[in-house]
C-alpha cells in the first residue's frame, strides 16, 4: 500500500491530518495521492475544521479526508483538528467551542446510501467567527463519483472562503515509465483515481489538454518517430494530426480549441507551425535558423511563448500568435526552457539551469524589471503546468532515484508530492475546469 | 478496441449518466441560505453529467508496434557535449553508409538523433533533430540522395545506457542510422 510504505522522512512536518488520513486510507483501495510537504512559513492560511461526515465509513470513500487533503494542498488553509463531537449538516454547532480550537470555518456533512445504490452526500459550511452559515449543498451520486463529489465540495468551500475558483475537481494527465512500458494516465488533481488513456512500448511526451478538457494532444513515438496525436479521453478515439517528414512535436492548444501550435522539422530545423485540430496543412508561424519549440499560448490567445536558442543559448521568447517579431522574455541565466504562462497572463513559470541543477522558477510578467524567483530546491525539475486558477503549479522532479510529480504554490512554500514505488512519473499537465 | 466494444462502452456511459443526478440544496430537505452560490461547473451542476461519464477514461494499447531492422553497416555517430558537429572520427561510418545508399537508390535510411537526459524532453528532441540533420547532410555529401534519408529525433527518450555521469551521457549523445 503506497501510503504506508511512503518514507516519513520525506515529509518535513508530518501533519496530524496526514496521520488521520493514513488511518482512514486503510479502508480505501490502494492508490497514490499527493502528500503535503510544508517548506517555510509565512503564507496566510485560513484555519478550517472539517468534521468527519456522518456515516461516511459506510461508503467506500472518506469525503472529509479528501476535502481536508484538498484544502491543505492548496496552501490557502490550515487544517484544524476536528475530532470530538459528531456533527452533520443539520447540527447547530457550538461556535465558542470551535473558536476555542482556533477554527475560522467549519464543515460538517453526511453520506447516505439511497435505495437505488447511489449516495446522497450533503454538507454545510459555517463562518465560526461570525457564527453564521455560509451555505451548503446536497447531491446524489454513483458510488464511483463520491470522490468527485468530495472534490466539488472542496471547490465550493475554497470559492466561498477565498473568492476564487477551486481546482480540486479538475484532472491531471501525466506519463509513467515502468521498464519498457510507457503509459499516458489521467487522474484526479489529487493523484487518485488514475486511469490509463494510452499504453505504448515507445515513449510518450508533451501531453496537452484541449481547452474543453475532453481531448489530449501528445507526442507518441509508436511510429518510430515523433508524431503528434489528438486523443479523445472518454472514447479512446485518436488521430495523428502531424506526421510529416522529420519530427513532429510540442503540441499547444490555441484557446479556441480549433488549432494547435506544433514544432515541425519538415523544412529542416525545429520550427513553429499552426495546424488544425484534425490535421491538414500546417502554417508556418516563424522562421529562424535556430531551434524554436515548446510553444504555449497566452490565455487571451494573443501571444505565443516559446523556447529558442536563436541568441546562442536557449531562452524564452514571446511573439504575436499569428507570427511576427519575437521579443526575448528571460534574461538571467544562460539556459531557460519550458515556458508556461498563468491563466491571468501575469506569471511565467519555466525551468532554469543553475550550475548542474534544473530548477523551477516563476517570473512576474506584470512588473517591469522583476527578477525570476526560484521556487524549488530540487535539481531535475521539468515540465511545469499551471492549475486553471493559477494558484498552483504541477511539475516533475527527481527524488530518491525516481521521477515524481510535485505541486507547489507560486511562493514555493506549500508543496505536495505524488510518489510511485513502481514507475517514473513524467510530463504532468493540469487540465482545465471542464471535463 | 473493436466497434462492438466501443458501442457497449458508449451504452454503458449513457446508462450511468442517466443514473446520476445532482440536486441543489434548495430542492432538498436541508436548511441553507446560499445553496446556489456556486456557479455551473461546481458541485451544483444539474444535467451536465456530474457522473461516471466525466470520470471514465477509455484505455488504448499500441504496444504491438513493430521494431526497426538495422543493417550490418556501422551505424552510430557520437557527439560532443552541446554539439552537433560530425567529427572526423566518424568519417568511416558516414562513407560506408553513403556508399551503400549511392549503390542502391531504393535503400532508405532513417537517422535518429539522441541526447543525454538533462533538460526538457522537447528541447532535447530539437537538439537530437539537429544532430540527425547534421548526419543527413554529411551523408548527402558522400553520394546519398536526400530523398533516401529522413532525419528524426528521440531526444532524451531512448538512452543507449542508463546513468547520471559523463560516461553515460557521452554514450547517449549520438545519432543512429536505421534501415527501413
Amino acid at each position: 500500500m503506497a501510503l504506508l510504505s511512503f518514507p516519513l522522512s520525506q515529509i518535513r512536518f508530518a501533519r496530524r491530518f496526514a496521520l488521520a488520513a493514513c488511518a482512514l486510507a486503510l479502508a480505501l483501495p490502494a492508490a497514490a495521492q499527493f502528500r503535503v510537504e510544508i517548506s517555510g512559513v509565512g503564507a496566510t492560511q485560513l484555519p478550517i475544521a472539517v468534521v468527519r461526515f456522518r456515516d461516511e465509513d459506510k461508503s467506500n470513500q472518506s469525503p472529509s479526508a479528501i476535502i481536508r487533503a484538498d484544502l491543505e494542498r492548496s496552501g490557502a488553509f490550515k487544517i484544524v483538528d476536528a475530532n470530538g463531537t459528531p456533527l452533520d449538516e443539520t447540527s447547530q454547532p457550538r461556535m465558542p467551542e470551535w473558536r476555542q480550537r482556533a477554527a475560522d470555518a467549519l464543515v460538517a456533512g453526511s453520506v447516505t446510501r439511497l435505495a437505488d445504490g447511489r449516495y446522497d452526500i450533503r454538507f454545510k459550511l459555517w463562518d465560526v467567527v461570525k457564527g453564521s452559515e455560509l451555505g451548503g449543498q446536497s447531491s446524489a451520486v454513483d458510488a464511483a463519483d463520491l470522490r468527485l463529489a468530495a472534490h466539488r465540495i472542496a471547490d465550493y468551500i475554497y470559492e466561498k472562503l477565498t473568492g476564487e475558483k477551486g481546482v480540486f475537481s479538475t484532472r491531471i494527465a501525466y506519463v509513467t515509465r515502468a521498464g519498457p512500458r510507457y503509459t499516458l494516465r489521467v487522474a484526479d488533481a489529487d493523484g487518485e483515481n488514475g486511469q490509463v488513456a494510452l499504453n505504448s512500448g515507445q515513449p510518450i511526451i508533451s501531453p496537452a489538454w484541449s481547452p474543453n478538457g475532453k481531448e489530449l494532444a501528445y507526442v507518441s513515438f509508436e511510429r518510430q518517430k515523433a508524431v503528434v496525436f489528438v486523443h479523445n479521453v472518454a472514447s479512446g478515439e485518436r488521430r495523428a494530426i502531424a506526421d510529416f517528414r522529420g519530427s513532429n512535436s510540442a503540441p499547444a492548444w490555441a484557446p479556441d480549441g480549433e488549432r494547435l501550435a506544433v514544432t515541425l522539422s519538415r523544412e529542416g530545423g525545429s520550427q513553429l507551425y499552426s495546424i488544425g485540430k484534425n490535421g491538414g496543412d500546417p502554417r508556418r508561424l516563424a522562421s529562424s535558423p535556430a531551434i524554436d519549440t515548446e510553444a504555449e499560448y497566452s490565455t487571451d490567445g494573443r501571444h505565443l511563448y516559446f523556447t529558442s536558442d536563436r541568441g546562442g543559448s536557449p531562452q524564452i521568447y514571446r511573439m504575436p500568435a499569428g507570427g511576427g517579431g519575437a521579443e526575448r522574455v528571460t534574461f538571467s541565466g544562460n539556459y531557460n526552457i519550458s515556458p508556461t504562462v498563468s491563466p491571468d497572463g501575469r506569471t511565467l513559470a519555466y525551468i532554469t539551469r543553475a550550475g548542474n541543477a534544473f530548477r523551477l522558477v516563476v517570473l512576474d510578467l506584470a512588473t517591469p524589471g522583476a527578477q525570476p524567483q526560484m521556487i524549488s530546491d530540487t535539481n531535475d525539475d521539468e515540465h511545469p503546468s499551471f492549475a486553471p486558477n493559477g494558484r498552483l503549479l504541477i511539475y516533475a522532479t527527481r527524488a530518491q532515484g525516481r521521477t515524481v510529480l510535485m505541486t507547489t504554490t507560486l511562493d514555493g512554500k506549500i508543496k505536495a508530492r505524488l510518489p510511485s514505488q513502481t514507475a517514473d512519473l513524467r510530463e504532468p499537465v493540469w487540465g482545465p475546469y471542464g471535463r | 478496441m473493436n466497434q462492438l466494444h466501443r458501442h457497449l462502452l458508449t451504452a454503458l456511459a449513457v446508462a450511468s449518466l442517466a443514473a446520476c443526478s445532482s440536486v441543489k440544496l434548495d430542492d432538498a430537505p436541508v436548511e441553507t441560505r446560499t445553496g446556489t452560490a456556486v456557479g455551473a461547473g461546481a458541485g451544483s451542476s444539474t444535467g451536465t453529467g456530474a457522473g461516471s461519464s466525466q470520470t471514465r477514461v477509455a484505455p488504448v494499447d499500441v504496444t504491438g508496434t513493430s521494431n526497426v531492422n538495422y543493417s550490418n553497416l556501422p551505424r552510430i555517430v557520437y557527439f560532443d557535449f552541446d554539439s552537433y558537429v560530425v567529427k572526423d572520427d566518424y568519417r568511416p561510418v558516414i562513407e560506408a553508409n553513403g556508399k551503400a545508399l549511392a549503390a542502391d537508390r531504393k535503400r532508405h535510411v532513417t537517422v535518429e538523433g539522441h541526447t543525454d537526459d538533462r533538460g526538457s524532453s522537447e528541447y532535447n528532441l530539437a537538439l537530437g533533430q539537429r544532430r540527425a540533420e547534421a548526419v543527413v547532410r554529411s551523408l548527402t555529401l558522400v553520394g546519398a540522395d536526400a530523398t533516401q534519408l529522413e532525419a528524426v529525433s528521440f531526444g532524451k527518450e531512448r538512452p543507449a545506457v542508463q546513468g547520471e555521469d559523463e560516461a553515460a551521457w557521452a554514450k547517449n549523445r549520438r545519432a543512429e542510422l536505421a534501415s527501413r
